[in-house]
């Protein structure tokens, strides 16, 4: 029954088969270099021979060629790589760690402006261009360079507000003097004049502007917003609905047909360019400076307030805001979103940027720097990596939108390491040490001390309400939830 | 106003003239055909203004006399005495401007008209009926507020078209921007290939070739003739084909696998019960033949037959090979090699013998279990165990204290389990086998002599054997002793307590390990007292803004150092690791002269029954007889008569009990404010001013509970680290253990996994604009949604996971 069998894992055996014999491959055959590393048993059985050779084959360990990646052989067993949690905790806390100690947000300042700057604009089409507009002129900056390309004298006073066409070859720009100005995004040849391609003649201040995505149409407002046509000097449309002063107004980027104001009257009306009337108005306790629509959703918008509150907004319930977002200690002047929607960033008159989550109540970033004034204007790049801001000191500031990251091209491998350790960060962030780690920021005294006091008076209204509601009927005082505190009525 | 007066005064004396001349006609003609009269008026006229003028008043007179012959259809022209808005150009004029106009007589014109209007007519004559009037249209503010909520209600529908989108985006697990990326990468060629028409002569030749051909121009993916073929087979029976053919392959592999496995198997033991058994069916199968089929089994005995002549034939067994022929150098000096080599013999000599059936894997086996260890060497253990339940470990549950068992086995054990198997081990083993036996009897005659001596006298003689026993095996002990329940839960306690105290000196690792293990073993009470410190209130987006500014790795080691040393401190961890010792010093004498004054704890008292045997359900051993069972159980209790283990454990109780109490801080410092020295004590008044009481804490919750310890020690240096609150996307406390438990990194977890795993969330591309979302991606996604079912019919892929394994698959192209 038992016929001879030769058990052989590879195909090379060994010259000497001790007493066997071996119909495949001849005595004496030697073929490979790494006979050495090879271990052989034999195992001789009297009645039928067996041969077993325990041996390893080298293809599974010997590159082909050197620029192959090197095999490592791992075993996953959970017991040879104990204390797991452990481990990555403190792994965890090491990134925490890290990333606080390589936090350093801020990148250039672009100095030239010789007032305060008043606006910004960004380039739909290049992330190095970038236009601001100051106090007595404006100018067209190159980021990557960091120089300023070209100076124009644009309007007499202020310049209110500027806005790049949608194509990038030409932009908007309005400012005190009353007019509307269109130029050429190309600086002129030698001895031609810096001439705009166009000037309308407004009959009252326009106060911001802003283009439609995709239309030769753009808005103003001022005593009243109205909706001009790019080949046309009057407007198309105006809407006013009792209010006399606009601060902001803004196209949707989305539904590209939608618009949103803010207005003196502690307002923000909705309009829709294509209905004859405004849509809907909801009046706040505190005016709202500006609004940002969110690029990515397309009914939620965000306006900075002068009760040091951010709100965001569905547009299709105006009843209460879905997040009021808290931190700033002094009116919030600018609001700008990042282009990917997540996150937003804020340009208060305490001196700070921040940058919220768009569905969190508090900022999980704070940049300050010793020499930036009160700031003006604010904007996220359309490349979601850098911030711009600009302040009342006549210089434009160049931040990180993620402090702590690693700027160009990232190797594959420090890719995956910086994906992990965010990971890490992630998975243990609710633990007290991490957290704190990863909460810690330096401010100034003034705005800590001041933060501190708004704590102390917010809590101390808290507790006032807590008493009287305490010793009041039950029912005779409502609980008003923080949402609701902060709007007064929306008009239909 | 003077102006318009003029010219209506004007018209109406043109009006005037022409009645007139109407008028002058009638008379001429006899006023029988006016009509006749109005068409000819003009030439008339105008002779008739050549001809002259008439008089005032023969006009007047005429004129009644006309409208007296008229009668009914001449019109009154009547006179306008005020100013009106409404002048007509025609003969209409402004009398009854503010009349009613009754219906009756619009109705009235149409009577005369014989067409189908008799339902108009109804109408208005309902309408007449109807005395209600309309209502006044609504103001402008109202309007506008309508047409805005009208507005508004429209345009909030159509953003909401956007919110299964905005909807997805959130919940997706991963985003890649910018949005409308195509994917990059070789196209499919009919994607190209669709704009493209055949225009030179030369193409077109080569289409309508093709297309006689019957050859594909647009899709080239499949000939028509493929085509028919796909279509022949259908789905189901592809899907069954192809299930068959798959489980078919499978069970190759499994049976591959399991040979291979089998052929790995080094037992020669396991590979003789496998030959064994295949013989066995072998000779079944065989029989079976014999009786159904004798033909073929003649045919399989010649078979076997055969196969025995080519062993004769080969010179196998017959020492002639190599190794027989080194067992011949070495036989004059070994004994083993010489009865190897004899019984190789033997095999050849069985083999030469002709026999029907062939025998020859019964010599094997023998052969072989010559070689390797005989069956009682293995069931020595056994024997061990019966005598001996202690050192099978099996009593207690505890892995740990069955691993110190395991450790306090007799060295006899190990050099047995340690040994492999080789051919002069014969002898050897049945020398081990003797000492074995030897020391059982010795261990057996050990208690014996004990049992005897705590017969004779009531002397305590602890075992030999069992003073080595440390903690563990005394918490077994009690494990037996004592019935309750409770016992059970105090030895586990003690051990919690006992690792907690090992943990002291173990790397951090562990310490951590254990912190996040007990930290969801505390009960939820002693969370409150963690203190406001760890900051629970504060949601975790909140910003811990402070003055300090972190600048390098060693300020941020310092902030967290900071934030362990303001962490108040638990009570129980007031006094400092140095004077600890001194402190549990003073603490025991302390107590001993609290018990002389006042008995705490009588065990008499607490425990009023005599510590029994308990009878332990042991798993199925070897002892089968209740006999032997009862015996043991007396050498237990005699063997372990001499530990008074309740003694030892309320004394362990007091001692905690002490640590835990509060101490006297004396900071009386000897020469402040008086004089100091050699054999100087400082004054009663000024010990009294400055030793410190301090607050009794709260009653230990093992207060009222004899039989247990519970401890109260929480280690502060781990609560720094341990999460107090369950975090907000989680439900419960086990669903975050989860997520913290299982690692990310690559040391636990395959490339593929990690990389799946931390996945970031957002990914941009470098350098690329974002631009906001378009339209055109809120119709994509629609049109996904309609034709969603077949797609998931196919791939099971929501679009979202189609566009990462796109993602995907690009990365694999850059890496190949």
């Amino acid at each position: 029954m038992v016929s001879p069998k030769i058990f052989s894992q590879s195909t090379n055996t060994l010259p000497a088969n001790k007493g066997g014999y071996c119909p495949q491959h001849p005595v004496g055959e030697v073929t490979r270099k790494h006979m050495a590393v090879r271990i052989i048993l034999l195992f001789i059985h009297i009645n039928a021979m067996k041969v077993k050779v325990l041996s390893r084959n080298p293809d599974d360990y010997v590159r082909e060629t050197k620029l192959d990646i090197q095999r490592v052989p791992r075993n996953y067993d959970p017991s040879l790589h104990p204390f797991e949690v452990p481990r990555e905790y403190t792994r965890a806390l090491n990134a925490t760690k890290l990333e606080r100690v390589f936090a350093k947000p801020f990148l250039a300042s672009l100095d030239g402006h010789r007032d305060g700057v008043n606006c910004m604009a960004k380039h739909p089409k290049s992330l190095s261009t970038m236009l601001s507009g100051s106090c007595d002129g404006e100018v067209v900056w190159n980021l990557t360079k960091r120089e300023c390309v070209r100076t124009l004298q644009a309007h007499e006073g202020f310049v209110r507000g500027m806005v790049v066409r949608f194509c990038g070859t030409s932009f908007f720009t309005v400012g005190d003097d009353k007019t509307i100005k269109q130029w050429k995004m190309e600086t002129p040849g030698y001895g031609e004049e810096e001439e705009p391609l166009n000037t309308i003649l407004g009959k009252s201040v326009f106060t911001s502007i802003d283009h439609h995505q995709k239309e030769g149409v753009f808005v103003t407002c001022g005593q009243q917003v109205d909706i001009w046509d790019e080949q046309r000097s009057s407007p198309i449309r105006s809407f006013s609905w009792g209010v006399d002063s606009f601060s902001c107004v803004r196209f949707n980027p989305v539904e590209t047909e939608l618009l949103a104001s803010c207005a003196s009257d502690r307002s923000i009306v909705l309009y829709d360019m294509r209905e004859a009337t405004p849509l809907k108005k909801v009046i706040m306790n505190m005016r709202s400076n500006t609004l940002c629509w969110n690029p990515m959703e397309a009914y939620n918008f965000t306006c900075s307030n002068e009760d040091y509150n951010l709100y965001t907004y569905d547009m299709r319930y105006l009843d209460k805001p879905f997040t009021v977002h808290m931190d700033h200690v002094s009116a919030v002047l600018d609001v700008d979103y990042s282009p990917t929607g997540k996150e937003f960033v804020s340009a208060s008159f305490d001196k700070t940027i921040r940058i919220f989550p768009k569905d969190s109540g508090h900022s999980r970033e704070v940049y300050h720097t010793k020499r930036m004034q009160h700031v003006i204007s604010i904007k996220w790049s359309s490349d979601n990596k850098y911030i711009l801001s600009a302040s009342d000191e006549m210089n434009i500031r160049l931040w990180k939108a993620n402090a702590a990251e690693k700027l160009g091209l990232l190797a594959p491998r420090e890719k995956a390491a910086v994906n992990y350790s965010q990971k890490l960060k992630d998975k243990f962030q609710h633990h007290p040490q991490i957290r704190r780690i990863a909460r810690h920021r330096h401010l100034p005294k003034s705005i800590y001390s001041q933060s501190k006091e708004l704590r102390v008076m917010k809590e101390a209204r808290r507790r006032k309400e807590r008493n009287v509601r305490k010793h009041s009927k039950p029912g005779s005082m409502p609980v008003v939830t923080e949402k609701e505190k902060h709007v007064v009525t929306v008009v239909k | 106003m003077a102006k318009s007066k003029a010219a209506r005064k004007s018209g109406e004396t043109m009006k005037m003239k022409s009645s007139r001349e109407m008028v002058v006609q009638g008379m001429d003609d006899e006023d029988e055909e006016e009509l006749q009269c109005a068409l000819a008026d003009d030439i008339i006229s105008a002779s008739e203004d050549e001809g002259g003028s008439d008089d005032e008043r023969k006009h007047c007179k005429l004129l009644e006399a006309i409208s007296s012959l008229g009668g009914k259809k001449r019109k009154k022209l009547t006179e306008r005495s005020e100013a009106s808005i409404q002048v007509s150009e025609f003969t209409v004029n402004a009398e009854g401007e503010g009349d009613k106009i009754n219906l009756s007589d619009l109705i009235g014109t149409l009577d005369k008209t014989p067409s189908a209007l008799i339902k108009t007519k109804k109408q208005l004559k309902n309408l007449q009926h109807n005395q209600s009037t309309l209502e006044t249209p609504l103001t402008r503010k109202e309007t506008e507020r309508i047409q805005r909520e009208v507005a508004f209600e429209k345009t909030s529908k159509e953003v909401s078209r956007w919110q299964s989108v905005v909807l997805q985006n959130q919940k997706a697990e991963q985003l890649v921007f910018p949005l409308n990326q195509e994917p990059s990468g070789p196209k499919r060629i009919e994607q190209v290939v669709a704009g493209w028409k055949a225009q030179t002569p030369l193409e077109q030749e080569i289409f309508s070739l093709l297309r006689m051909n019957k050859q594909p121009l647009h899709d080239p993916v499949l000939t028509p003739t493929e085509e028919a073929s796909l279509r022949a087979m259908s789905l189901e029976e592809a899907k069954i084909r192809r299930a068959e053919l798959q489980k078919a392959r499978v069970l190759q592999s499994y049976y591959e696998a399991k040979a291979k496995r089998e052929r790995k198997i080094k037992s020669k033991k396991y590979h003789r019960v496998q030959k064994k058994v295949m013989r066995k069916e072998y000779l079944k199968q065989f029989d079976e033949m014999v009786k159904t089929d004798p033909a073929a089994a003649l045919e399989e005995l010649k078979k076997m037959e055969l196969s025995r002549m080519k062993e004769r034939m080969s010179l196998k067994h017959q020492n002639s090979g190599k190794w027989a022929k080194s067992k011949a150098i070495m036989a004059k000096y070994d004994d083993g090699a010489r009865k190897a080599m004899q019984k190789q013999l033997e095999v050849n000599k069985d083999l030469t013998l002709k026999l029907v059936i062939p025998a020859d894997e019964d010599e094997e086996d023998e052969e072989e279990s010559a070689e390797t260890l005989p069956d009682f060497v293995n069931d020595a253990e056994h024997i061990l165990d019966q005598v001996n339940p202690w050192m099978r470990g099996k009593l207690s549950t505890d892995p740990m204290v069955q691993e110190e068992s395991n450790r306090l086995d007799p060295p006899v054990v190990r050099p047995r389990e340690l040994g492999t198997p080789g051919e002069g081990r014969d002898d050897q083993e049945e020398d081990e086998e003797q000492m074995e036996e030897t020391e059982e009897e010795a261990l057996l005659r050990g208690f014996e002599e004990r049992r005897k001596l705590r017969q004779t006298e009531d002397v305590e003689v602890a075992p030999m054997s069992m003073e080595e026993n440390d903690d563990g095996k005394k918490a077994e002990i009690l494990e037996i002793s004592d019935d309750n329940e409770e016992a059970v839960e105090i030895s586990d306690d003690e051990e919690a307590v006992e690792i907690s105290d090992d943990e002291a000196g173990l790397s951090k690792f562990t310490s951590l390990f254990h912190g996040l293990v007990n930290n969801h073993m505390e009960p939820p009470a002693d969370q409150p007292k963690a203190g406001p410190g760890v900051g629970q209130g504060e949601s975790p987006a909140l910003l811990e803004e402070g003055l300090v500014r972190v600048r390098t790795l060693e300020d941020v080691e310092l902030l967290s150092q900071d934030v362990s040393a303001s962490d108040p401190a638990p009570l129980t961890t007031t006094q400092t690791p140095g004077t600890e010792e001194t402190d549990t010093q003073s603490a025991t004498q302390q107590a001993d002269k609290k018990r002389k004054r006042k008995k705490m704890i009588d065990p008499n008292e607490v425990l009023t029954k005599e510590a029994k045997v308990i009878k332990m359900p042991l798993a199925p051993t070897a002892v089968e007889d209740v006999e032997g069972k009862e015996e043991q159980r007396v050498i237990i209790k005699e063997a372990f008569a001499g530990d008074d283990v309740i003694s030892d454990f309320l004394k362990d109780k007091r001692k905690q009990e002490e640590a835990g109490r509060p101490k006297v801080i004396d900071l009386t410092l000897p020469g402040w404010g008086e004089w100091g020295g050699l054999g100087l004590q400082p004054s009663r008044s000024k010990r009294k001013r400055f030793r410190v009481k301090v607050a009794p804490p709260p009653p230990r919750q093992d207060q009222k509970l004899p039989n247990i310890i519970i401890s109260e020690k929480r280690d502060s240096s781990i609560a720094a680290h341990q999460v107090c609150q369950l975090p907000f996307p989680f439900e419960n406390p086990t669903q975050f253990e989860r997520t913290i438990r299982s690692p990310v990194g690559r040391t636990w977890n395959t490339q593929n996994t990690v990389q799946k795993i931390t996945a970031p969330k957002v990914v941009t591309q470098l350098g690329a604009i974002i631009e906001p979302i378009a339209r055109e991606y809120l119709i994509k996604d629609n049109r996904q949604a309609v034709t969603g079912p077949s797609i998931n019919l196919e791939s099971d892929q929501g679009p979202q996971k189609k566009r990462r394994s796109q993602q995907k698959k690009k990365h694999k192209r850059k890496k190949n």
